[in-house]
């Protein structure tokens, strides 16, 4: 479980988190969703340890987070990037690899290289394997930036809005993929989310941000109506339920 | 990529063997010492500053910059213009070699440390900050410098002039000691860095996801390109030509031929690699200038010509930034 508490946070004097407390429980995926500004993508950053806590505390299961050894953070908890500073010269196979750092510490053995063939197979990046990373199109980019954190092997993973830049049919394989993962493999996945739709399609559980605060916490089908978006997201959108799915009217 | 390296090492081995036998007239004895303890200070010269600038290449994400470009050219030619200006070249030649040597190393290794910390403190821990602070400090500085040079005695200006050009010609083997002592364990530090320097390279967001903190690295890697810049630039001279400019293009022309070579992001294979290219184009380079061209032009002047063309083609060509 990743257990939030009295978490606030401010940048540069502007208060940006107020006081969250947020229990996000083992298994399934979540998705954080909320207006632009609203934090969610701060509190993200907070989990991950991209960004040093100002207040509060976070854990992940018993590791507290800034306080527990980086390492050890790092077997338990993967972030994928969003993106990579030097890209042009790795190739996928190398990228995967990379995935298992926090276990081999740069010196991989036979247990890695299974793990690394299983990923690639997983992800249909094994045609990939040799292709340097400029060299794909932003869908298989984005899988192979998922498959180097599914080699992480941690039973959390987070996801800062990787829908960014890809179109319907690679968004709805890579939210495929990470649904899979959440239901095979018993992964705890939390994703920053911008379209409510994704959010109610592939989400066990949305948490709705707004103004830095918890606006609504629950199943989809619980939270997902005409009040919410109009009340936090301030938009007069039609919500309809479709196969007992909500489903936004854009 | 094992072959390159093996290209590499027989490239290195063939200019040192070239260094040491070509052209040899007289006692053997006498110009083998005298040779090799030339041939060991530009090793240890060009793998320290090959070594320095691919960690600040990696820890900066940025292809073109060299550590130099944080002005620690100017920071050797600023103490040599502040002891002449003030001691007189009487007084500055009267130094004691050795005392000279440690007060230029602790200068620029401290120094250089002290301004990178102060600026990634200022900073708030952006790199990209620290860099362009570091450039504009590193002109203040050479302006200053060429203020004082003003100021100096013409004849005194001399001394100055001599100095402040890398030089291979007569290396004191207890300089050559000094230096190594402070290189080598640094080398040995990068060496071990290796597969965080790997890890770090992906960004810091990646880095940290990897349980790699991205600003203890950053730190431990601008240390020790402090000391191996330090070390290289107090045992041979700045290695860029003079007070002309921001350009220490001799890093920058190894790391980018060893890009150019190994086709692999991996410090493992990276830093070995820049290494053998640096002593085989300062071995190499200088055999061919003296033995088999016999010209009496110095190196880093060849290197800064070479240098600044492929700064440009790199700048040109968009992708390798």
């Amino acid at each position: 479980m990743i257990s939030i508490r009295n978490v606030s946070h401010a940048i540069h004097g502007a208060p940006i988190l107020h006081d969250i407390s947020l229990d996000l429980p083992r298994g399934g995926v979540t998705a954080l969703i909320g207006p632009n500004g609203a934090g969610k993508s701060t509190l993200l950053s907070l989990i991950a340890r991209l960004v040093k806590l100002q207040s509060g505390a976070i854990s992940v299961d018993e590791l507290e987070v800034g306080k527990a050894a980086d390492r050890v953070l790092a077997q338990h908890l993967a972030i994928m990037p969003q993106s990579l500073t030097v890209s042009a010269r790795l190739r996928v196979g190398e990228l995967v690899m990379m995935g298992r750092y926090p276990w081999h510490q740069g010196r991989p053995g036979a247990e890695d290289r299974e793990i690394i063939a299983a990923a690639l197979a997983k992800f249909a990046l094994e045609p990939l394997r040799d292709r340097f990373l400029d060299a794909l199109s932003g869908g298989q980019r984005q899988r192979a930036l998922v498959a180097m954190a599914y080699a992480q092997g941690t039973d959390y993973l987070l996801l800062d809005e990787p829908l960014n830049n890809l179109d319907i049919a690679a968004s709805r394989h890579l939210m495929g993929l990470l649904r899979e993962m959440a239901e095979r493999e018993g992964k705890s996945i939390v994703i920053v989310l911008h379209d409510i739709n994704y959010a109610a399609a592939f989400a066990d559980r949305i948490v709705v941000m707004s103004g830095g605060r918890v606006a609504a916490d629950g199943a989809p089908g619980e939270i997902v109506n005409d009040g919410l978006l109009r009340d936090v997201f301030d938009t007069n959108a039609e919500v309809r339920l479709i196969d007992g799915k909500p489903v936004v009217l854009v | 990529m094992a072959r390159a390296q093996i290209w590499l090492g027989l490239g290195l081995l063939v200019s040192i063997i070239g260094y040491l036998f070509l052209d040899a007239v007289g006692s053997w004895a006498f110009i083998l010492t005298f040779r090799a303890t030339k041939l060991a200070a530009m090793l240890l010269v060009g793998v320290s500053l090959a070594v320095a600038t691919v960690l600040f290449q990696t820890i900066t994400a940025n292809r073109i910059l060299t550590p130099s470009v944080m002005g620690f050219d100017a920071l050797y030619a600023f103490a040599l213009s502040s002891m002449v200006f003030t001691l007189g070249a009487a007084g500055y030649d009267a130094i004691p070699q050795p005392l000279l040597f440690a007060a230029n190393l602790t200068l620029m290794s401290g120094l250089g440390l002290l301004l990178f910390m102060a600026l990634l403190a200022g900073g708030r821990g952006d790199i990209l900050k620290m860099v362009l602070t570091g450039i504009v400090l590193g002109i203040l500085i050479r302006s200053i410098t060429g203020f004082i040079q003003r100021l100096i005695d013409p004849s005194d200006f001399q001394t100055v002039q001599v100095a402040s050009f890398a030089r291979f010609t007569f290396v004191e083997p207890v300089l050559l000691g000094m230096a190594a002592a402070v290189v080598i364990p640094a080398l040995v530090l990068a060496w071990r860095m290796r597969f965080r320097l790997d890890v770090l390279a992906l960004g810091p967001e990646a880095a940290t996801g990897l349980g790699e903190a991205p600003k203890r690295g950053q730190k431990q890697a601008l240390l020790l390109i402090c000391l191996l810049v330090g070390a290289a630039t107090a045992l041979s001279g700045p290695m860029s030509s003079g007070f002309s400019g921001p350009s220490n293009f001799f890093g920058l022309i190894v790391t980018a031929l060893a890009h150019l070579l190994i086709k692999s992001e991996r410090h493992a294979t990276l830093l070995p690699a820049a290494a053998m290219i640096a002593g085989i184009v300062l071995v190499g380079g200088q055999t061919l200038m003296e033995r088999v061209l016999h010209l009496a032009t110095p190196l880093p002047v060849v290197i800064e010509l070479v240098g600044g063309a492929l700064f440009l083609f790199l700048l040109l060509r968009r992708r390798a930034v």
